[in-house]
């Protein structure tokens, strides 16, 4: 089986990662549901952590490891905010749609 | 093995990438972000970084995913995008341009930068058979613990922060009022 002989290298995981970072980009470009924009923000943070991840191993340096820790913490606390802000934004409107939102007046 | 693995992981994320931003419904693109999130765990897991999976899975695609489709409940599930109509003219053929030309970008970096790569080391995960404990574990808890340890307690501040602005942002001051007259 010369499927399973082969090994990925690290490059191969840099691709994945510089793909699902695309991907999350063209979904904030093109999609208008505020929710979903912040899906495909948390795939593009979590394209960083797999390339951070990735070189970690490759280096052989644990610091990578550390800055993942550190970026899954600000995504947390940054997904908390945003929903919140969400809610108190879509609580007076009916619609769900980002191009609504253009006016910053409540 | 290894390959096997990766592959398999990377069908994951590509299809629950694609999934949300496909999908009209909002519930169903924050289940394909689950399916991307345990791929990207996987991956983790392939690359000896067992702690950050367990993170992965535990934070991500436990804690996140449910504070969105809390929200999405909260706000009406009923509410599917129309992704057929395109409101701004020439939006999505230049989103496609852009997002490819920042992969484009990327690989060619990668592809320019892979003979720094090229050694790979003897790995961080050294397996301390003595012990019994995970080197991967210690090693990370070794370098949060001592060099980073003023960011890590500054995360703690940010978290706090966090979690009373939110609480400032979600009440409705004008109801507290009314209910609570003095």
């Amino acid at each position: 089986m010369i499927a399973l002989s082969l090994v990925p290298t690290a490059s191969w995981y840099l691709i994945l990662s510089a793909v699902l970072f695309g991907i999350g980009t063209f979904g904030v470009l093109v999609r208008r549901n505020p929710l979903v924009m912040f899906m495909c923000i948390e795939l593009m943070l979590n394209a960083v952590n797999l390339s951070f991840v990735t070189l970690a191993r490759q280096l052989n340096d644990i610091n990578g490891q550390t800055i993942v820790f550190f970026v899954m913490v600000v995504a947390a606390a940054e997904v908390v905010v945003g929903l919140g802000i969400i809610v108190a934004i879509m609580r007076n409107r009916s619609s769900v749609t980002a191009d609504d939102l253009a006016v910053l007046k409540g | 093995m290894e390959f096997f693995v990766f592959v398999c992981a990377a069908l994951m994320i590509l299809v629950g990438a694609v999934g949300v931003i496909a999908r009209s419904h909002p519930v169903h693109a924050a289940l394909s972000l689950v399916l991307t999130l345990f791929g990207v765990a996987v991956l983790f897991v392939a690359q000896d970084a067992h702690f950050l999976a367990a993170v992965q899975v535990i934070v991500y695609a436990g804690a996140i995913v449910v504070l969105f489709l809390f929200v999405i409940m909260l706000l009406g599930v009923d509410r599917v995008e129309n992704l057929r109509t395109e409101p701004l003219t020439s939006q999505r053929p230049l989103a496609i341009i852009v997002s490819l030309g920042l992969i484009g970008v990327l690989v060619a970096a990668f592809v320019r930068g892979s003979d720094a790569l090229h050694e790979r080391g003897e790995g961080i995960n050294i397996p301390d058979l003595t012990t019994g404990t995970d080197a991967n574990t210690t090693q990370l808890a070794e370098s949060i613990f001592s060099r980073y340890v003023v960011a890590f307690e500054l995360t703690s501040v940010l978290l706090v922060i966090a979690v009373v602005g939110t609480v400032l942002l979600a009440r409705r001051t004008k109801t507290v009022v009314a209910e609570n007259p003095k």
